[in-house]
């Protein structure tokens, strides 16, 4: 597969940005502006019209964004990209660009709780229904495909129960079908995985979590590949005829390969404005600068967590791909060479109660929605992020009361180890 | 639009435009491994402005179907035949690497269908390396992403795409790995075979533009020069910086130049 022109750790710093024209400035700058004024008449209507480059409106485009755009782009392996909100922003920007009423999409069943919300709940009320598949079975995937299939997707590393999502299989099914893959690579960056490369073909992150890496905005991007051929497999009208919200405009065949996230930014962006703010797109990417840097530690930290945890007697079972006790372990050393990711989860013994003691007695590791931040964080899934799923759902997704989740960050290795410890004590003094 | 020539079914890019009779026309002939994707920002521009665009996929190419032409002569009087099929008359001519060499060829045969000439990233003779000619033969995959590389400029290659969010190296890239197999050496072979067009530009007499990026590696500044010292009423504009992909690098710059000449 295409490797671009430099490494990853100088592309992370460098893609997509150049010295600032008229400043010489060399970090990217904060283009604080909604819009930008037009050279002259005859420009404005080139630009509306796709006849030339540059920016309107910083819902639809903005030069701060647009250098983190080009740089996940890149670092992804794909023809282009767009900054959002959030993450859900993301994956619903996805959603509305492929289909409408009456369309489907398979995904895994190991789902941020976010989105399984937006699949089984929200998205059913605008007639696009959900089938939940077991993410380690790529033949479930395929029966689940039928002719309103738009889309299958899937987490590269699930969520909580920590599935490696077998890629490359899940592809070839996909793609047998004439329907694209979409994977949220939120938990490994591109550092850890590139799933075009795997053969995946959109790739969606929540920017919040480790490609910023501070715990401090709320971002999505949301990564076209370039490389499923929409026309051919004429399951998608919205790229693949004349557009009239658009003047007529044909995606496919204007842009080519370029014709989803064309449409994603001309309508989606457009029309549902769930555009990201130029300051949070700075922010991202200071983050993406260091990414590799943090990612190295936030694995040696992870792993030597995640065999802390198998040692413990308060500990029924760990859950994270590095521990060959794993189910996916093998096919993580192969899609994940260099690492698994920083969230892990396990289950404590003593259940719910024993969950809430271990929680309140951990010092360092903080108690919060969220992952991926440079600082260790911590989450009783059952009671916060999955808490509107039932009983049935819950089981479903490998979620069971007493799981606890981690995602470990960049502090001393020893000194989360010890703050495991005193949780572990606290949980173990309650039972008695 | 979808038209037939010789049996064989063609696509033809318009800019979203409607051609209409009495109207100028412009037909933008694209490079090796290439489709009518390259022009989409002046398609869309002459088309605005009333013009026929007529931006093809060579046989082989987009949505045209093959087999792929093997000489650079054959797609000239290709382009002719799909002229006859839209009934027009003349064009402004505008050809994009081996695209240019296409075009200068049906300058100099067909000098009453070609109203004016742009060539754009172009050289005569424009000899392929044995490296990337024998990698496009064993894996035209390799051979597009040595290709790729050298199609862009030092600052293009760490990006800066003027669409914003696009990728600059990946963009092209994913459109060379859209030809179907042999079609990208067919096409790279048929610009080394070409050695005559240093003759052929002699015979043109009509205005012509020879577009030059500064850093270009596929078709260097120096040989740029030659072709416009070659014909008889050419002007050259250089973009900076600029390499071979000229017009995902500086589309705005390549519009201008193409509005002085189309």
């Amino acid at each position: 597969m295409a490797k671009a022109p430099f490494e990853f750790d100088t592309l992370a710093l460098h893609a997509g940005q150049r010295p600032d024209a008229e400043t010489g400035a060399r970090a990217t700058p904060i283009y604080q502006s909604a819009s930008f004024v037009f050279e002259d008449a005859e420009a404005a209507v080139g630009l509306f019209n796709i006849e030339r480059t540059g920016h309107v409106y910083s819902r639809l485009s903005n030069p701060t964004n647009a250098v983190l755009e080009e740089r996940i782009a890149v670092l992804d392996q794909g023809v282009g990209a767009l900054a959002v909100a959030s993450g859900q922003a993301a994956m619903h920007l996805a959603v509305a660009t492929l289909m409408g009423a009456g369309d489907h999409i398979v995904a895994s069943r190991s789902l941020y709780g976010g989105t399984h919300n937006l699949l089984d709940y929200t998205l059913r009320r605008f007639g696009i229904d959900t089938t939940f598949v077991d993410p380690r079975d790529p033949a479930a995937f395929a029966a689940a495909i039928t002719d309103r299939t738009k889309l299958v997707f899937g987490e590269v590393i699930g969520n909580p129960g920590m599935e490696v999502l077998d890629i490359p299989s899940v592809a070839a099914v996909a793609h047998a079908a004439g329907v694209p893959l979409m994977v949220d690579a939120t938990f490994t960056t591109p550092y850890l995985c590139q799933p075009i490369e795997l053969g995946a073909d959109l790739v969606m992150h929540s920017a919040t979590k480790f490609l910023s890496g501070h715990g401090i905005v709320i971002g999505g991007l949301l990564v076209d590949g370039g490389v499923f051929d929409w026309a051919k497999s004429g399951r998608f009208p919205t790229l693949s005829e004349p557009y009239a919200g658009f003047h007529n405009l044909n995606f496919s065949e204007s842009f080519g390969p370029a014709a989803f996230i064309a449409r994603a930014r001309r309508e989606g962006l457009r029309d549902f404005g769930a555009c990201m703010a130029p300051t949070t797109a700075f922010h991202i990417l200071q983050g993406i600068e260091t990414l590799s840097l943090r990612m190295e530690r936030h694995m040696t930290n992870a792993e030597r967590v995640a065999q802390f945890l198998t040692e413990q007697d308060g500990v029924a079972s760990v859950n994270h791909p590095s521990l060959v006790s794993h189910p996916d372990h093998e096919l993580a050393k192969r899609l994940l060479p260099k690492g698994a990711g920083a969230v892990l989860s396990f289950e404590i013994k003593g259940g719910r109660e024993a969950g809430i003691r271990f929680i309140e007695g951990l010092k360092v590791f903080s108690h919060l929605a969220n992952v991926g931040d440079a600082k260790s964080l911590v989450i009783h899934p059952a009671s916060t992020t999955h808490h509107r799923m039932d009983d049935a759902a819950l089981k479903a997704a490998g979620i069971s009361e007493g799981l606890v989740r981690l995602s470990v960050g960049l502090e001393d290795s020893g000194d989360l180890i010890k703050d495991l410890k005193s949780g572990l004590r606290a949980a173990a003094k309650g039972g008695h | 639009m979808k038209l037939s020539v010789a049996d064989k079914a063609v696509f033809v890019g318009t800019g979203n435009g409607q051609h209409a009779e009495g109207q100028e026309s412009v037909l933008f002939v694209h490079g090796a491994g290439m489709d009518h994707t390259v022009w989409l920002m002046p398609a869309r521009h002459f088309a605005r402005h009333g013009y026929n665009v007529i931006a093809v996929d060579l046989p082989g190419h987009g949505d045209s179907e093959g087999p792929a032409l093997t000489t650079i002569e054959a797609m000239a009087d290709w382009l002719a035949e799909v002229l006859a099929e839209l009934g027009i008359a003349s064009a402004a001519v505008v050809g994009h690497s081996m695209g240019s060499l296409v075009a200068l060829e049906f300058a100099a045969r067909f000098p009453t269908h070609t109203r004016t000439l742009a060539l754009l990233g172009t050289s005569t003779p424009m000899p392929v390396s044995d490296v990337l000619l024998d990698a496009a033969k064993t894996d035209d995959r390799q051979a597009m992403e040595m290709a790729n590389t050298w199609s862009h400029s030092g600052p293009g290659l760490m990006g800066g795409h003027k669409s914003p969010g696009m990728t600059l190296y990946f963009g092209g890239l994913r459109l060379l790995q859209r030809t179907e197999e042999g079609v990208y050496f067919a096409d790279l072979n048929a610009c080394n075979l070409y050695e005559r067009g240093a003759e052929r530009a002699q015979k043109v007499a009509c205005p012509a533009l020879v577009l030059i990026g500064d850093e270009d590696k596929m078709t260097g500044p120096r040989q740029a020069s030659k072709v416009a010292e070659a014909l008889a009423n050419a002007r050259v504009e250089a973009l900076s910086p600029c390499g071979h992909a000229m017009m995902t690098e500086q589309p705005n710059a390549v519009l201008a130049a193409l509005k002085s000449i189309v």
